[in-house]
């Protein structure tokens, strides 16, 4: 046993027996962090409290949400917004935060393809983000599907159909999903499960292992700079923080992080108390009713652009492209094939590549809305080759890149 | 090195162990996955063919999904004369013939609407299209309408069981 000797305060009988310093230092302190990096740094930070704030509305809805067919649609529009004491803010914060934290995520996953973060030794925190980013929409999807209303069944029904792979015919599969024919009680119980239990623990573990895939080549910063945070720190603890490259992560970074947390949890409580709507769909509004779809089916804006690339296909084109959406941005560390780790605009053909990409998601996320018909079609169409061709031609304007 | 193989065996003999057991709670995890017994017993339906109203498109339920039953019209029949694809999805009741197929879509599982005037069926999730027969007559759904296992007995039709009238129909490739 380890020599242990009588406590001077608290925290040193934590410290001996915890190791409390040393996490301290690890988590906090001494966790270094660049000091050329912008406000777009912080939606890390927003997402955590994001994530935070739906777990707490998420704890509070359960108390009083049924997850049973019959029931669940009145447990939430009736018993949580009517009756329940608050139990409006509660479902308000879920469904608001459901909404943003995709905004933020988006915005996260661009800043990192604009600034090169995926780079060179940074390809982990690019990968675990895009799993984060699948399990969220999993997580997403498997809530939208409790208050159990028209567009939760039958979103649950086209999803669960994709499974039956177009020509394979799965249905047995489907089938075997769903626990019934159709989606019913054993399927509204498992997609609880997923949604209170499995995928947040599975979401937990994946924020862990995102901000351990930091913790070696540190954070990527405004110019791409190689920073030797080794030498920099050493500076920095030397009391000359003023030409060190870096700074502590607590207290220093962290007030600035903060601050444009403020900034968003003053607009996000603005949307939870006066617009909140645009986070509830209307149609989810009628009870589910299996023998009889809505005029038309559109999932949330936040999956619009790739539910948009599977449309204009017949089936099993579309689900390949739709594969080819999910997981190709996984893939992009090793599809950029430049060495340049500097924002898009130093770097020529990518900067348009980048700003395309971007457009591009937007018309398919627009036209994903839409109806299927005439020009929106066709707009839908090119949007989703140039979604796919843009990803083939990215490995060759890459190749060639001058270094920056 | 005896005691190397020692622990090796051990090794291997733990891995053995772990190896069934994980085998066998995949296999009941898979199991419990499974539509209960009761859902599967729910899963028949008979119809009394002999109340529909000709021409008019009624829904009814099996296996919670919507069942499109429309008595063709002697128009409708005549129509169909040149197409031999509409009419192998013809089912003979009696004297009566009826178009019976799963109403949804079998591009992504909506429930197309029937339009009378035009006398087809418009899936507006995505824009796909369907004749009185069921058949597809705009993608992106890939095959017409699946009929459902159906055995006629008398001008009863039952539901989930599999007359020889069906079979053939599946045989013919007229459905999945
Ligand atoms: S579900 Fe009918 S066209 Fe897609």
């Amino acid at each position: 046993m380890a020599h242990f000797t009588k406590a001077t305060s608290v925290k040193d009988w934590l410290n001996q027996r915890l190791a409390v310093e040393t996490v301290e230092k690890v988590m906090a302190s001494e966790y270094w962090i660049p000091k050329n990096i912008n406000f777009l740094w912080a939606m890390g930070m927003i997402l955590a409290v994001t994530f935070t704030l739906l777990t707490i509305s998420g704890i509070f809805l359960l108390m009083y949400y049924q997850p049973h067919v019959d029931h669940a649609f009145y447990s939430v529009n009736f018993t949580i917004m009517r009756e329940v004491d608050f139990g409006w803010l509660w479902r308000h914060i879920h469904g608001v935060a459901a909404s943003v934290v995709f905004l933020v995520i988006y915005i996260h996953m661009f800043t990192g393809i604009y600034y090169g973060s995926y780079k060179k030794g940074r390809e982990m925190i690019w990968i675990s983000g895009m799993l984060l980013f699948v399990t969220f929409s999993a997580e997403a999807f498997s809530g939208y599907m409790l208050p159990w209303g028209q567009m939760s069944y039958w979103a649950g029904m086209v999803i669960t159909n994709i499974f039956s792979l177009g020509s394979l015919h799965l249905d047995g599969l489907v089938e075997w999903i769903r626990g019934d024919y159709v989606p019913a009680q054993a399927f509204l119980n498992r997609f609880f499960m997923l949604h209170v239990f499995l995928l947040p623990l599975v979401i937990m573990g994946l924020i862990g292992l995102h901000f351990a895939a930091l913790r070696i080549p540190h954070v990527n910063n405004q110019d791409g700079e190689e920073i030797d945070f080794e030498e920099e720190s050493k500076k920095y603890l030397a009391d000359d923080t003023k030409n060190s490259k870096v700074m502590r992560f607590a207290n220093d970074f962290l007030s600035k992080d903060l601050m444009v947390v403020g900034f968003f949890l003053i607009f996000f409580f603005y949307l939870v108390f006066w617009h909140y709507s645009f986070a509830l769909d209307p149609v989810n509004f009628d009870p589910a009713d299996g023998l009889k779809t809505p005029a038309h089916i559109y999932p949330e804006w936040y999956f619009l652009w790739s539910y948009e690339i599977l449309r204009p296909f017949p089936v099993d084109i579309g689900l390949i492209a739709f594969g080819f959406a999910q997981v190709i941005f996984m893939l992009l560390p090793w599809l950029d094939r430049s060495e340049n780790t500097v924002p898009a605009n130093r770097r020529g053909k990518f900067a348009i590549w980048f700003w395309v990409m971007l457009v591009d998601m937007v018309v398919l996320t627009a036209m994903g809305k839409l109806p299927p018909e005439g020009i929106f079609s066709t707009i839908g169409l090119v949007a989703s080759l140039l979604f796919i061709a843009m990803w083939i031609i990215l490995p060759f304007i890459t190749k060639n890149e001058k270094k920056a | 090195m005896k005691e190397n193989s020692r622990r090796g065996f051990m090794g291997k003999a733990f891995g053995a162990v772990a190896g069934l057991g994980a085998i066998g709670s995949l296999v009941a995890m898979k199991k419990s996955w499974d539509p209960l017994p009761s859902v599967k017993a729910a899963g028949f339906t008979t119809l009394d063919m002999s109340i529909y109203p000709e021409g008019e498109m009624i829904t009814e339920k099996w296996r919670g999904k919507p069942i499109f039953v429309l008595k063709k019209t002697a128009e409708m029949l005549e129509a169909e004369k040149s197409d031999p694809a509409a009419q192998a999805r013809n089912i003979k009741v009696g004297n009566d013939n009826f178009m019976v197929c799963i109403g949804l879509c079998t591009h992504l599982g909506c429930i197309p609407a029937f339009r009378k005037k035009e006398g087809n069926f418009l899936c507006a999730c995505h824009g796909g299209m369907f004749n009185a027969a069921g058949d597809v007559i705009k993608a992106p759904p890939p095959r017409g309408f699946d009929i459902p296992p159906f055995r006629i007995d008398g001008n009863k039709m039952i539901l989930g069981e599999v007359g020889p009238e069906y079979q053939a129909m599946k045989d013919n490739g007229v459905t999945l």
